[in-house]
């Protein structure tokens, strides 16, 4: 009896660990397929030869867009927005945060504010008037055009707003007598105990900023001006030849446009591939905590 | 004396909350300037719009016009029925995938394999849509993409996944949940390691086996979460995805891929139908608005859900 329970959970463990790996292979193939193609030659990549391993080793695609001008100042200015706008971002959401998780006692406006803040994620102006606006306040063609319109990370900080929640309220009251501000509490006390999801609401907000193309395609007005992914998206979606130099033009001619393409898509995914796993442990406690009260 | 008395603690009131007011200002002022003035804008989608004039300058009102052309275009009925095939199929399987894996990967004794197969899955979250279109455009490719050349290995003919009507839609859903599904599991891992350990001992005290034990303890202690989660959702009914559609689409596969914001889009931006254009966005956020408030009010009624 003991043994025949004992082989069925063996069983059951071996096939629902191959099946688990089996999945998060399957996920990563198509990334892997792409990584070896933007390393093996354009004669191999045309004719359909690269499986999950470079075929016919070479640099010359990372070579090729080592050289790309426009892709490395593309890069600069995504890096430029996401400085800008991930600072932004977090000081406007940490200090919005923290009084909207006073209770309505400590903090007679509160559900005044947490309204004002809850309706615009109910009601958004849609495309045209969000672009006209920018437009008015002469932003189109700088990086502010990027930052300012989402200064205010709206769901971050409802995510910020529970988590400062469960800190107990004992720790406010003992630091107002020891004669301390509201913002020193803040910046001394709630920041600290709130590591988990300061990492996660920042991580969100990084992700958030490098990876749209968006705002950066429309509200730009010269390619030169386009953040990375818009740069890509014009280069990798729409294929759209006419950014490309001439000197460019002629140098693609030689290399496979499929490998360089790769080696872009590689290049632009890599910052994130790097960073999140780094805050991976903070994941499920910044954002559950936060979430959901428990 | 008792009104000096009131007026002195509304002053030491305020005088206590004044940082509070402080602190949330910046927030104000730039949800007004970014998130207020465009939501008055709106009505232009009640006008017949000229740039020139400005977006709060003297246009010719036209009542509903804007939106009595929009529903009689022809391919109006197609865009809606697309968007929420795609959305709701996108909502349906972004619950259960997710939730499958949480239980399954519970399961695992090992933690190095449970952080490894996490960390896996949770990549293509990560990366945007520009990103993985360019992955797809590629591996999906019927000329000498990985996917048709493993499927031709086996005998199949080669499938174009993002040029064919018949395809594009579920191409669409099916990689939508491969890039969201593994950042959806943070949520239900959680619940499950809530679950009081008691009641596992219980069921095995009882002769429960693995299997009985999932679908009568995991499953149940997640049940709460499931329902929430799926409750705050039906606000998506109407967003099929703006950044992956409009990555993926092409003119081939107008017909079943276009959906309510890459239409949006082109009426706008590419045809400058400005009045039309946010018409048809206008449309979309009320629908999107009722759901969104249905959906809190029930977390709300039912779970006890605040949102803040």
């Amino acid at each position: 009896m003991k043994t025949r329970k004992h082989r069925e959970t063996l069983v059951f463990d071996i096939v629902n660990e191959a099946l688990l790996i089996l999945l998060a292979v399957v996920c990563l193939m198509p990334l892997i397929n792409v990584l070896a193609l933007s390393f093996s030659s354009s004669t191999a990549s045309a004719g359909g030869r690269v499986g999950f391993w470079p075929v016919e080793f070479t640099l010359n695609s990372y070579e090729y867009v080592a050289k790309r001008e426009s892709f490395w100042q593309a890069m600069l200015v995504s890096v430029k927005r996401c400085a800008l706008g991930v600072s932004l971002n977090m000081l406007l959401c940490v200090i919005s945060a923290y009084p909207l998780s006073k209770d309505n006692k400590r903090f007679h406006g509160r559900t005044v504010y947490a309204w004002y803040i809850f309706i615009t994620i109910l009601i958004g102006g849609g495309l045209i008037p969000w672009y006209m606006t920018i437009q008015k306040f002469k932003l189109l063609g700088t990086v502010w055009a990027l930052v300012l319109p989402g200064a205010v990370p709206v769901f971050n900080v409802v995510l910020l707003l529970n988590f400062f929640r469960n800190i107990p309220g004992e720790m406010e009251e003992a630091s107002l007598i020891d004669g301390a501000s509201q913002w020193t509490i803040l910046f001394r006390v709630y920041i600290p105990l709130s590591l988990p999801a300061i990492a996660t609401i920042c991580l969100f907000s990084l992700v958030g900023h490098w990876n749209s193309w968006f705002d950066g395609l429309i509200l730009m007005r010269r390619p030169e001006q386009y953040p990375l992914q818009s740069y890509l998206q014009t280069v990798v979606v729409q294929k759209d030849l006419s950014l490309l130099s001439q000197a460019e033009l002629a140098a693609i001619s030689e290399i496979s446009d499929r490998t360089v393409k790769c080696a872009q898509i590689f290049l632009a995914a890599l910052p994130m591939l790097v960073a999140y796993p780094f805050f991976q442990r903070y994941f499920v406690k910044g954002l559950v905590m936060g979430a959901v009260k428990g | 004396m008792p009104a000096m008395d009131c007026l002195a603690k509304v002053r030491t009131g305020i005088k206590r909350e004044w940082p509070f007011h402080a602190m949330l200002l910046p927030t104000v002022v730039f949800l007004f300037l970014f998130a207020y003035l465009p939501m008055g804008g709106l009505i232009i989608a009640f006008q017949k719009f000229i740039p020139a004039k400005g977006l709060f300058g003297a246009q010719k009102w036209v009542g509903l016009q804007n939106f009595e052309y929009l529903f009689s275009l022809p391919n109006i009925g197609q865009i809606l029925y697309n968007t929420v095939y795609i959305a709701l199929w996108k909502m349906i399987l972004g619950l259960i995938v997710p939730v499958i894996v949480a239980v399954l990967l519970n399961e695992v004794r090992s933690i190095s394999l449970k952080r490894t197969v996490q960390t896996m899955v949770y990549m293509p979250y990560f990366l945007s849509w520009i990103v993985l279109s360019g992955v797809l455009i590629d591996i999906l490719s019927p000329a000498n993409g990985i996917v048709n050349m493993l499927l031709s290995s086996i005998g199949v003919e080669p499938v174009f996944f993002l040029g064919d009507n018949h395809t594009f839609r579920w191409t669409v859903i099916v990689t939508d949940i491969w890039k969201n599904f593994g950042f959806g599991m943070v949520t239900y891992l959680a619940a499950i390691a809530n679950i009081d350990p008691n009641l596992y001992e219980a069921a095995v005290i009882d002769g429960a086996n693995r299997y009985q034990r999932m679908l009568h303890v995991t499953l149940p202690g997640m049940i709460t979460i499931i329902v929430l989660m799926s409750i705050l959702s039906l606000g998506n009914v109407l967003n099929a995805g703006f950044d992956q559609v409009q990555n993926l689409l092409n003119p081939v596969v107008m017909e079943t891929g276009d959906i309510i914001d890459t239409f949006v889009y082109r009426l706008g931006l590419v045809d400058a139908q400005y009045g039309i254009s946010t018409a048809m966005g206008f449309f979309k956020s009320i629908v999107s608005t009722l759901f969104i408030s249905v959906s809190y009010y029930l977390a709300y009624r039912l779970f006890d859900y605040r949102v803040f």
